[in-house]
């Protein structure tokens, strides 16, 4: 295989415009931020832009992991904030009323509690989307709501703060060098993978997304696989949630995981998994993740105005999505070679097309 | 006959998708006041051809005109323009809108920006009565059966013949897949009015009758390539479907006597009383291992119904089955898998195939969903399978790693054969498992019927067919008016006069 068949071969690869994106992104920054990409050891800890980007986009990573799965069955999560914030304040709340908030058996007790509410968040949603049938951004709405006022109750409206070095570590510790977050991430994305891929789980899911009622004619438990696309949506929530409240040692329940759901959605939908279910790529929602993070990274080392924040954000988040749009390159490609001779052929299948439609 | 100018003239189309050639230099030509049939197998090209012809698809190569005149249709839009409508087969409706909205989508007559409702109203009521229906333009179009929505569809698409400027070239891709004899027959007879107004029509179906009951000339086509242009009257059945499947029929007229060979298998599955309000009335059904039931009856007798009882995909509200001599209650489609029951819906896109997985994934699919979601079929035995299986069904491409949308009709319904045989099912329920594949596929499907049975498979069979009930079946179950009407054991005094008899009297016992 010579290097242009293997070139042709990457770009006709499903991660390919999300990680060019990706790169690119992250290059923007070299100008305003020489050194970008360095990575330095300080005492024992690596530092760097790069570090940062994966320790600080880690909760979204991992919401949006989950939210991968919901999608794929054709629903949508958007309590996946409000979980993030019960889960964090449980968390806090228990820890704070310990007498020694190190005791590391305190705050594994804590996380237990933490995740057993996320579980039930999950089993909520589920309950309404797969018993009860009602539509999932609804069903899901009200949890989204109810969710924050739920975290409020348990922080009784305040910010509890914590002072735990066992707590802080899970986001904002360091093992092996690295940022503990990293290796929490990376626990989740193989059990997911691992999950969907080596058991049949994944291709049920992709079915019931994919066509229900010939799903349910060919015998597939929908419901149960629903449910379970949930729970494991609200459990990478939870976790997402102890991140979050970890790394700042505190439970804020108004602000916790604010708006991070529209984040996930988007990570999963750059990363190529269609809005309206069936098929769904862990990995391109993890690439779609870091490109979220790096965008927000961004803003903040080239010193777009505070103002401007959100429409720098569309505006990059549109040029990806186009980018990625095989029916968007082609006329692109065809609009430039119609002035310099012939007519290469579009890349990428019609299948692919729906990118651009979520976008638009 | 002195030949007047062609309306259209396709002059060496050629269309590739993704280097394989769908068509490879077609002609094709279209006369003022002519039904011309458009022929060939699934995956002939004969669905590609009208998609490049009305813009859906660009053109690869060749040349279209009209009247003589060169033109460039790249999409849908222009077609229309030009004079090109076209119903596909596949009902494109907006179900959620009236019928009227669905007539007029795009021509609503406007005054100051503002749609004027009752004008609407009134001018696709006049349409649907000039073409001799009787439909409520006010209901939404989800309402009807597919059968009327079929209707609407042409309706629609004819709709500006009398008005806009003018249906010049009417393409009706499978329009009569859908309709029992009665709707056939007010197709044809709108057909014939719009051929004496000169308009040209092509009439792309599988059912050979209509073709030599409606058709001037016919244009067939094989694996993408031209084969012949024909007066219908100078060309025989017999050497049509030569020409189609490019091999003798020997295979379909050995299937003849197969009714005559007896089955006497144990009782496998027994009804009683069983019904659904508003679906069928309460029936009793006996099959046996290694028999074929074949299920008779217009569209809309219950036949449908009946079979979605059996496998649990709706729930009765009255009566008992047994299978294998165990009552059961079938609540879900999971009830009836566990004990062995198949079921191939009509409606193969909706309730069938999902069209974004692979081959491979469709075809393991209920095997998988009966293993769980924890006992993936392993790889090695998978792929095994799959291949087996592509290979026994013929299923083209066969590559298992092919989107299963991508296939044709009749390749998509051998994937969905095969998902079930994989389960190895002791009673295979197939609604309408012919409908809208080609001579070829249609011949298979019933040859693999025959030999399942003489496995010792049962069978419940449903078509539109009459012949095709016959030639397979031990037993006829005739169902008029959602009601069970008779069952008779089939036999050589068994003919489809007398069949139709029954669906017309409802008297026999």
């Amino acid at each position: 295989m010579n290097l242009a068949s293997l070139w042709r071969a990457a770009a006709q690869h499903r991660l390919f415009w999300p990680v060019t994106a990706l790169i690119a992104l992250l290059a923007l920054n070299v100008p305003f931020t020489p050194g970008f990409f360095e990575v330095h050891l300080k005492n024992g800890h690596l530092y760097g832009s790069l570090v940062s980007i994966v320790l600080f986009g880690s909760p979204l990573i991992l919401v949006a992991i989950g939210m991968t799965l919901v999608i794929a069955t054709g629903g949508i999560d958007l309590s996946v904030g409000a979980v993030v914030a019960i889960s964090g304040a449980l968390a806090c709340l228990v820890v704070s009323k310990q007498a020694d908030q190190d005791s590391v058996a305190g705050v594994l007790l804590a996380f237990a509690l933490a995740l057993a509410a996320a579980l039930v968040c999950g089993a909520w949603n589920g309950l309404l989307v797969a018993r009860l049938g009602i539509q999932p951004i609804i069903a899901t709405l009200i949890l989204m709501v109810a969710g924050r006022g739920i975290a409020q109750l348990i922080t009784s409206g305040q910010i509890i703060t914590v002072n735990s070095d066992s707590y802080s570590l899970i986001g904002g510790g360091y093992w092996l060098a690295l940022p503990f977050a990293l290796f929490v991430v990376a626990f989740v994305a193989a059990l997911s993978a691992a999950l969907t891929r080596r058991t049949a789980l994944g291709l049920l899911i992709e079915a019931v997304g994919g066509n229900a009622e010939a799903s349910r004619l060919v015998g597939i438990r929908a419901r149960r696989i629903k449910v379970m696309a949930y729970v494991f949506c609200a459990l990478c929530a939870g976790v997402a949630g102890l991140m979050i409240s970890s790394n700042v040692s505190a439970a804020d329940g108004n602000n916790a995981g604010l708006w991070i759901e529209l984040d996930a959605i988007l990570a999963v939908v750059i990363g190529g998994t269609s809005l309206s279910g069936g098929r769904f790529h862990l990995g391109g929602t993890v690439v779609g993740a870091l490109i979220i993070q790096t965008l927000t990274t961004t803003i903040y080392t080239i010193g777009v105005p505070t103002q401007a924040n959100l429409v720098f954000k569309a505006v990059v988040v549109i040029i990806v999505c186009l980018v990625q749009s095989p029916a968007f390159r082609a006329k692109a490609f065809r609009a430039r070679a119609k002035r310099s001779g012939p007519v290469p052929r579009p890349p990428g299948t019609p299948a692919d097309a729906a990118h651009m439609e979520v976008s638009s | 006959m002195a030949e007047p100018r062609p309306v259209l003239e396709m002059t060496g189309i050629v269309k590739e998708f993704a280097g394989t050639r769908a068509l490879s230099g077609v002609d094709f030509r279209l006369f003022p006041g002519e039904v011309h049939a458009l022929l060939g197998e699934n995956g002939a090209g004969k669905s590609t051809l009208v998609k490049v012809l009305t813009g859906v698809h660009p053109l690869d190569g060749g040349t279209v005109a009209m009247d003589g005149q060169t033109v460039h249709i790249t999409s849908p839009l222009q077609a229309q323009q030009a004079g090109i409508s076209t119903v596909y087969q596949e009902v494109n409706l907006c179900q959620n809108l009236s019928v009227a909205e669905n007539i007029l989508i795009g021509h609503e007559p406007v005054r100051h920006g503002r749609i004027l409702w009752k004008e609407l109203r009134r001018r696709a009521a006049e349409l649907v009565t000039r073409l001799g229906l009787d439909i409520d333009v006010s209901a939404t179009v989800g309402s009807y059966p597919l059968a009327v929505q079929q209707l609407v569809a042409i309706i629609r698409a004819v709709g500006d013949a009398g008005t806009g400027p003018g249906t010049r070239v009417l393409i009706l891709d499978e329009p009569t897949s859908s309709l029992d004899r009665g709707e056939v027959e007010q197709l044809f007879a709108l057909m014939r009015r719009l051929k004496a107004q000169g308009v040209a029509i092509v009439f792309i179906s599988h059912f050979l009758d209509q073709i030599y009951e409606i058709c001037d000339r016919m244009t067939v086509l094989r694996n993408g390539v031209l084969v012949g242009e024909h007066p219908v009257a100078g060309l025989g059945r017999v050497d049509l479907v030569k020409l189609m499947i490019g091999k003798d029929l020997d295979e379909l007229e050995e299937l003849g006597e197969h009714h005559t060979r007896h089955a006497a298998g144990d009782l496998l599955l027994h009804a009683e009383g069983l019904g659904r309000t508003g679906g069928i009335a309460p029936f009793d059904l006996d099959v046996h291992a290694g028999e074929v039931v074949g299920l008779a009856g217009l569209l809309g007798s219950g036949r449908t119904e009946l079979a979605r009882l059996l496998f649990g995909a709706d729930r009765s509200d009255t009566g008992r089955v047994d299978l294998d001599g165990r009552r059961v209650t079938l609540r879900a489609p999971n009830d009836a898998i566990g004990r062995g029951v198949a079921f191939l819906s009509e409606n193969r896109r909706t309730e069938g195939l999902v069209p974004d997985l692979t081959v491979r994934e469709n075809i393991l699919l209920a095997l998988q969903a009966a293993r769980g979601w924890t006992r993936p079929v392993p790889a090695s035995q998978r792929d095994e399978l799959v291949a087996k299986y592509i290979a026994a069904l013929d299923i083209r491409p066969a590559d298992p790693e092919v989107r299963a949308g991508a296939l044709s009709g009749g390749n998509q319904q051998k994937v969905l054969l095969a998902r079930w045989l994989l389960t190895q099912p002791k009673l295979l329920v197939l609604d309408e498992p012919t409908r809208g594949i080609d001579v070829g596929a249609k011949a298979e499907i019933q040859k693999l019927v025959v030999s399942l049975s003489e496995e010792g498979m049962a069978v419940v069979y449903i078509s539109a067919e009459l012949e095709e009930v016959l030639r397979l079946s031990h037993t006829v179950a005739v169902l008029r008016d959602r009601r069970l009407a008779a069952r008779i054991v089939n036999g050589p005094d068994v003919t489809p006069g007398r069949i139709l008899e029954i669906i017309a009297s409802g008297e026999h016992r």
